[in-house]
């Protein structure tokens, strides 16, 4: 009598499982499958650091702020009409293009550079930068190094596993013909304890990220990073390949916000601009032109970013510049101002 | 056909046999459902499924590698210098896990006081706390707690020890082959010796002093190599150089990397506690009476341990630590988290980064500690045949 138990029991089980491989396996070759699934769900699935000042990171009480988390709210805002609207996944470099192609989440925000072979090779999409970093290093003030030009063989150098930043160092000691010793780690915490405690002589990564990480060592004003820029990492969004619904709803997000900036509109002032003489402002607040249509939207989608997260330059200031991770914007600053942020024109 | 006794037989094996063949065809068919599905989907998101990723160029470099590798190297190549580098810290984890549990475990039952509540405190404080913490503990304590390179520990001008590493004289051998060659012809003989002494004890009573023997044999022989076959052997000493004002380097030797040696340490001190507690058992599980009756006929107390007690002991002792070898080995993948480039790191995380090939990257890093895992299996079942009691 047992066995024939049992053998029903696992009858049932596998007919189950086969039933939710079959809901959960589908592919992404309807019109947007990903719109529709966020919709019902009523959250937008993001992506986000294990925690780094000013991208992407939660404070005591679990509430996440940074300038990549802002692009999170902006899709929210934008599809569901309510920036809290999103549920946010702290990965690991190594687990973040999994956790996207797989479906955990539907946009990677992520301080992830934008390079060919990601892009090309491994089914994601780059729908942007919005932010352009470049890769530097750190070093102790005392320890008489002023630039790359002073290292020398066997130095040692700290870093995270997974990272653009792993080759990039070594293209850059190799074309310096310096012999010199890697320590990749898999989180960022434990690569700031060990060049804390001298275990390496320097630590690199993007610069925004030293500048960061530099605000968790025992005594930061000890640390400096040197003036040399060793690679270009622009730094933005992904989403899975597959959907260009999904994608565009993003990427005009992101671009959004620059643009916002770019005609002085933001977050107090939006909604009164509806009347504005300038029609490219009136596209961008929803009051001409029937932009949203094009995703699925409504046409109010683009004011809801500027007035529930804001533009580019309210999110920089607030998550960059105010806590004095990167005062000045540097190359993130708009084109019309020196920097190279420029989008395409909403119309 | 007599159809009036024909009857199906569902009373004992084939009630039994039915379900079985239906389970097995039901988890045939959802292994292959999840592979068409896995397959299907991957295609759907443009991602496509091969392991020619392997020979092309990893563009990465690796701390520390038992065999020359750099960025140029395939991937293939940074999978071998994970996978020795996750059986170099097995090896050692698992040489001095056994010989610290061995020790703790028959320390436990010692009548001195103080070592039997000294091994007993070790074992219960290092058994239950989580393996990652002590990992963390023995890296960032040691990393904290050793001088900067200028400050080194100093041993006797030839070694040092600071945070970057112990760093210790390199050999250099002249005519290596004839010296490892002399050990061969030692070991050997003296498994020919010590089957020769056997059979001499057991038909004639007679007792060859075998361990001097031995001990001569492996001793003797390579060093009348360097007498006579013109071995020689030099060392270099590591050196320290400054790199800029505050930045030294300790240069030439060999560097043993801060991580192996804590992630070592951690490894064998955590399964030591397990180990000791199989040998505690072990012992503990040979009846009293043996001992009184190998006592009886005279035997001494070292051959009493190693003539009655110990053969039965290791019978208990065996495969539980077999289980405890396995452990080590599989825990050793929290390499990871303190940067030692063993196979999870270099392979599953920084190639399975670079190349973003995750299904073919996982499945060979699993296949490969299954390999492991099965290997040490087999080796310590065969031990345990060997030594096991063969009922006459």
């Amino acid at each position: 009598m047992k066995s024939i138990k049992t053998w029903i029991l696992v009858v049932l089980a596998s007919s189950l499982l086969v039933a939710c491989g079959q809901g959960g396996g589908g592919s992404g070759s309807k019109k947007s499958k990903t719109l529709d699934n966020t919709k019902k769900a009523g959250f937008v699935k993001c992506g986000v650091s294990q925690g780094l000042p000013g991208f992407s990171n939660a404070d005591e009480s679990g509430n996440w702020t940074g300038i990549d988390v802002d692009v999170c709210r902006a899709v929210a805002a934008a599809v569901l009409g309510d920036a809290d609207k999103v549920k946010y996944t702290p990965l690991s470099a190594k687990e973040r293009f999994t956790a996207l192609t797989s479906g955990e989440i539907d946009v990677l925000a992520r301080n992830t550079t934008w390079t060919l072979s990601r892009d090309a090779d491994i089914g994601l999409t780059f729908v942007g930068v919005n932010f352009y970093d470049g890769q530097g290093f750190m070093v102790r003030k005392n320890s008489g190094i002023n630039s790359v030009n002073d290292f020398k063989d066997g130095i040692s150098a700290c870093t995270n596993t997974g990272t653009t930043t792993e080759l990039n160092m070594r293209d850059f000691f190799n074309s310096k013909n310096i012999k010199y010793e890697p320590i990749a780690f898999e989180k960022a915490d434990e690569v700031v304890q060990a060049y804390d405690a001298g275990r390496c002589d320097t630590y690199t990564t993007d610069k925004s990220g030293l500048a960061a990480q530099r605000t968790k060592l025992s005594a930061p004003d000890d640390h400096k990073v040197l003036p040399e820029t060793i690679s270009k990492e622009p730094l933005g969004p992904v989403v899975r390949q597959g959907d260009s619904v999904w994608e565009d709803i993003v990427r005009w997000s992101l671009n959004t916000m620059i643009e916002a900036e770019e005609y002085g509109v933001n977050s107090s002032n939006a909604s009164g601009l509806k009347d504005s003489d300038n029609p490219a402002i009136k596209r961008l607040v929803g009051s001409e032109g029937e932009l949203g249509a094009a995703f699925g939207l409504d046409n109010e989608w683009s004011l809801r970013i500027i007035e529930q997260v804001g533009n580019y330059g309210e999110s920089y200031k607030k998550h960059i510049a105010d806590t004095n991770i990167l005062p000045n914007r540097g190359p993130n600053e708009l084109w019309t101002k020196g920097g190279i942020l420029y989008v395409p024109p909403a119309r | 056909m007599n159809l009036k006794n024909f009857k199906i037989d569902l009373s004992n094996k084939n009630k039994d046999l039915i379900p079985q063949v239906l389970t097995v065809f039901l988890l045939v068919l959802v292994i292959i459902y999840f592979t068409i599905n896995a397959q299907d989907n991957m295609g759907n998101r443009g991602i496509s499924f091969g392991f020619g990723f392997l020979s092309q160029e990893s563009s990465f470099d690796i701390t520390f590698s038992l065999i020359d590798y750099d960025g140029s190297d395939s991937y293939a190549r940074a999978f071998l210098v994970g996978l020795l580098n996750t059986i170099l810290v097995s090896s050692i984890g698992i040489f001095f896990a056994t010989l610290l549990g061995v020790t703790v475990g028959i320390g436990r039952l010692s009548q001195n006081y103080l070592i039997a509540k000294a091994a007993e405190w070790y074992v219960e404080i290092f058994r239950n706390i989580p393996l990652i913490l002590q990992i963390f503990f023995w890296y960032f304590a040691a990393l904290r707690a050793l001088p900067l390179t200028v400050d080194s520990i100093n041993f006797y001008d030839i070694s040092f020890l600071n945070v970057k590493g112990w760093y210790v004289p390199r050999f250099i051998w002249t005519n290596f082959s004839i010296f490892f060659y002399s050990i061969i012809v030692a070991i050997i003989t003296i498994v020919f010796f010590t089957k020769y002494a056997r059979k001499q004890r057991d038909e004639f009573g007679k007792q060859l002093p075998t361990f001097y023997v031995s001990f001569g044999l492996i001793i003797g022989l390579p060093l009348l190599t360097f007498l006579f076959g013109g071995v020689r052997l030099s060392f270099e000493i590591p050196e320290l150089e400054q790199l800029s004002t505050t930045v030294y380097v300790y240069k030439g030797g060999v560097s043993i990397i801060p991580e192996l040696i804590s992630l070592a340490l951690a490894l064998s001190m955590y399964t030591a506690t397990f180990i000791a507690e199989n040998v505690r058992a072990g012992i503990l599980g040979v009846n009293k009476g043996q001992k009184e009756a190998a006592a009886s006929i005279g035997l001494t107390k070292g051959q009493i341990l190693k003539l009655v007690v110990m053969p039965q002991a290791l019978r208990i002792i065996i495969p539980p630590t077999t289980n405890q070898y396995l452990n080590l080995t599989k825990n050793s993948s929290l390499a990871a988290a303190i940067a030692y480039p063993d196979i999870v790191l270099v392979f599953a995380g920084t190639a399975l980064m670079q190349t973003g090939r995750a299904i073919e990257i996982i499945s060979i890093t699993m296949l490969t500690y299954l390999s492991l895992s099965l290997s040490i299996s087999i080796f310590m079942n065969w031990y345990n045949k060997k030594i096991a009691i063969k009922e006459k």
